[in-house]
């Protein structure tokens, strides 16, 4: 094949969308030869430009006073705060998650009926309404009870708290399920704590550490078959150098 | 506005493995083919490769590949009288949102079903007598796994599948099934490597006296060139695979098998990010002159077609039959009516234990990662004294050691928060070790589809509606075999066991994992119990042919996606043979 005739066979080879004029089916015909990465399918790494749905001081403190004692500093690692989890939930917030961008919110909503089909509550309202509604009513809640902040309760209090709440024990008001608030945070700080630091939680890969999982490495072909082996292999992110 | 596009010889609605495998007969037998898929063009350099691909939190928890309920969801109800709720979160449901369709982020078990599961209504009637189908709604096929068997090895040659032959043309070896039914040849890679885990459960399994064998899997042990000449790399068993895209072009998929070679071809069009809406019927009553769908941009459109071929998920072509008003819906109360009838599930159960001091290094791993012992499966273990029929695959798996997936699977009575979860998760993450329970599911009658009258889709089409729970044969089946699995758990040394029996509790969508879905427009030789021959083609419209686990009348023990493929390429085979050259009916019912 001469220089001319490669260059034409290559030319009939690369893609073509074709748009109909003034019709919208979007046509497809050989395979797309761009091979730089959708836009919507690159890495996107937590923004670092101060929070965005977090705004509210007190309630990230008071946000913060959970995921500590959800994920305490100890022997066994930092906290959640220390390791990036409220940077970590903000941005989630912000973004697609925090909208319920990919949830059925339409109605007809029976709360009631929902929970007894799905063995447990649904909601109409995003996860950022959740947060933000869930984070007043647990200062309200501070302030009735032991006229503090949340914030600002001991260690012991906000446990006594948070134990109260997983078992359905502590009203925060008919607008709030606290039971599925505490399942809703107590997810989310877990995420964040071991999710890739790319996501701004997990920082220096201490939950990884934590259990010894080595991150995002792609090939274990030369380690399979070194079994029941401590591998001693030190994690990688996808932040390139981290 | 809307448009009308230029005929086709053949529309395909949703670009997914069957879709796929259909489109490659049929455009390589000459016929004009337009396919339309609803998710946007997703490939492996662009989309996955390896620096992307390795996120969990973005492909598993958020689960970014998956469509979301926003787009579709369904209702979900236990049984007539209530009232369905819709499924508003991320469940067991795992539906394709992009070409390639679930078969780019499933895990990639690639099982044959048993020549049982074909003909479990004969096969148990001449066994254990008729009383012993009474309360089920058994039916055969209409295809024998004699005749499925050249699909089956056609998909697994344009799959690359891995394992090891168990029935060999009828010679039995033990390093593979020798429950299988037999084979005309090996696969064509060798099996997977073994994990720590894997080999525990393989010796502890030999020793009881079982057949232990490496699962089938779509993650090929090696480099392989497959029919079409796309070229497929070695799996590096890196445990980010369900749910994900492969990086490596090492799972089979649509991608990585078919689209090369497929999008080339001049007489295939491929519409994206377009949404059929329903296929639409001829005044003759006894065709479809082709579908209705609507842009991206909310353009409604035409695509007329001598030949439709609906190949969405199970649960959407039953809609889209619903949708389309062809065939008799059907109703639970009389019996009568075939589109709905017949939905199942996958009845599922595990048993995790705890190893002491040991590294089971579980980020080893890929989707189909599994040794399974099939003594407890289909019909293969005597059923005279017990009260059921069926069983399951008893599988120890190495699927994946993802951290936020496993974040609770702690020893018994651990808590999941404060230093006391850190410290748990710390000792049990690399000593934890699962072994699954696949099961069969068999047909009732209570448990049916139909169109849900008060919730809607994004563009005002009602959703499916779903009536559904466990049935009184699936609760014994699943009782058994966990016991089973329980006795090789204590057998292997663990300790502190987990057992999740899923039937203990009434279904519902969150409390599952397996996007094992079927039944709802079955295919059978009895147009007054199926809605698709054995051809897959309706009953009702001989132009129109509805592709999927949607046409399995039960359940087997595995997983459903090489099944699928095999009765894709068996009707696209059918179209481009015998169809186009006299449309009609392929069989008289």
């Amino acid at each position: 094949m001469n220089r001319r005739k490669a260059i034409f066979s290559l030319g009939t080879l690369a893609a073509s969308w074709v748009a109909v004029p003034g019709l919208l089916a979007k046509e497809l015909h050989k395979v797309p030869s761009e091979t730089r990465m959708n836009e919507d399918h690159l890495p996107k790494p937590a923004g670092r430009q101060g929070y965005r749905v977090l705004t509210d001081e007190i309630a990230r403190k008071n946000l913060a006073a959970v995921f500590d004692r959800l994920i305490p500093a100890d022997e066994w690692g930092p906290s959640a705060s220390e390791a990036g989890c409220i940077e970590f939930i903000d941005n989630e917030l912000a973004g697609d998650y925090g909208s319920g961008a990919a949830l059925y919110l339409s109605g007809p909503f029976d709360p009631d009926n929902e929970k007894k089909m799905m063995g447990g509550p649904q909601f109409i309202s995003s996860p950022r309404e959740r947060y933000l509604t869930g984070l007043k009513a647990l200062e309200t809640w501070a302030r009735n009870t032991w006229n503090s902040s949340f914030h600002t309760l001991s260690d012991s209090r906000i446990d006594e708290f948070l134990t109260n709440m997983e078992a359905g024990k502590i009203d925060l008001g008919k607008e709030i399920d606290s039971r599925a608030l505490f399942e809703l945070m107590l997810q989310n700080a877990r995420e964040g704590y071991l999710a890739d630091p790319i996501h701004g939680g997990n920082k220096n890969m201490a939950g990884w550490k934590m259990i010894g999982f080595p991150g995002a490495r792609y090939d274990y072909r030369l380690y399979i078959e070194r079994r029941n082996e401590n591998l001693n292999l030190v994690p990688v992110s996808l932040i390139p150098g981290d | 506005m809307s448009q009308t596009r230029k005929k086709a010889d053949v529309v395909i609605v949703g670009l997914g493995w069957a879709g796929s495998l259909m489109a490659e007969e049929l455009t390589r037998a000459g016929l004009n083919v337009v396919a339309i898929e609803r998710g946007a063009w997703r490939d492996t350099s662009t989309d996955f490769p390896p620096a992307v691909d390795t996120d969990e939190l973005r492909w598993h928890t958020r689960r970014q590949l998956l469509q979301p309920m926003s787009v579709e969801t369904m209702t979900f109800r236990n049984r007539d009288g209530q009232d369905a709720a819709p499924v508003r979160n991320w469940s067991a449901f795992q539906f394709g949102w992009n070409v390639g369709g679930a078969g780019t982020h499933w895990a990639g078990m690639s099982w044959r079903f048993s020549p049982w599961d074909f003909q479990v209504a004969t096969q148990t009637r001449e066994r254990y007598g008729a009383a012993r189908m009474a309360g089920l709604q058994l039916q055969d096929w209409g295809v024998t796994y004699e005749d499925m068997e050249p699909f089956y090895d056609r998909f697994e040659r344009i799959a690359g599948t891995s394992g090891a032959a168990g029935n060999l043309a009828g010679r039995i070896k033990a390093e593979g099934n020798v429950f299988e039914g037999a084979r005309v040849r090996d696969y064509p890679t060798p099996p997977l490597k073994d994990t720590h885990w894997m080999s525990k459960y393989r010796q502890t399994t030999a020793g009881m006296g079982y057949h232990p064998f490496t699962v089938p899997s779509a993650n090929i042990s090696q480099a392989y060139v497959n029919p079409l000449d796309v070229a497929m790399g070695p799996c590096t068993y890196c445990g980010f695979c369900d749910f994900h895209g492969c990086g490596n072009f090492s799972k089979s998929s649509p991608q990585a098998c078919i689209l090369p070679v497929l999008m080339r071809r001049p007489n295939f069009t491929l519409l994206t990010e377009t949404e059929v809406l329903h296929a639409v019927k001829h005044r003759d009553g006894k065709t479809v002159t082709g579908v209705k769908f609507i842009t991206k941009e909310g353009v409604e459109g035409f695509q007329p077609a001598d030949i439709v071929c609906i190949t969405a998920y199970q649960m959407d072509n039953v809609r889209l039959m619903l949708l389309s008003q062809v065939g008799q819906a059907y109703d639970p109360g009389t019996g009568r009516g075939t589109v709905g009838r017949n939905y199942n599930y996958q009845t599922c159960s595990t048993v995790t234990g705890f190893f002491d001091g040991e590294h089971m290094n579980p980020f080893i791993g890929t989707g189909a990662l599994a040794v399974q012992i099939d003594d407890f499966n289909g019909d293969n273990f005597d059923h005279g004294h017990l009260g059921f029929i069926g069983g399951a695959g008893i599988m120890g798996f190495s699927t994946n050691g993802r951290p936020i997936q496993n974040m609770n699977t702690l020893r018994p009575g651990t808590k999941r928060w404060g230093s006391a979860w850190k410290a748990g998760y710390a000792r049990d993450y690399q000593t934890a070790s699962t072994i699954f329970c696949q099961g069969t599911s068999m047909p009732v009658r209570e448990a049916y589809l139909d169109l849900d009258p008060a919730y809607k889709d994004r563009h005002g089409q009602p959703l499916l509606r779903m009536t559904f729970d466990w049935n009184r044969n699936d609760i014994d089946m699943a009782n058994y075999v966990t016991e089973r699995a329980i006795d090789i758990m204590k057998a292997t040394g663990a300790k502190d066991l987990l057992v999740d029996n899923q039937t203990e509790r009434s279904w519902n969508p969150y409390m599952q994992h397996s996007s094992h879905t079927i039944g709802g427009a079955v295919m059978g030789a009895d147009p007054t119990t199926s809605a698709v021959n054995p051809w897959l083609q309706s009953w009702d419209a001989h132009n129109l042919f509805v592709v999927g686990a949607s046409a399995f009348p039960n359940n087997g023990g595995y997983n459903p996606t090489l099944t699928v493929g095999a009765l894709a390429i068996r009707a696209a085979q059918a179209i481009h043979r015998t169809y186009v050259r006299n449309p009609g009916p392929l069989v008289r019912g």
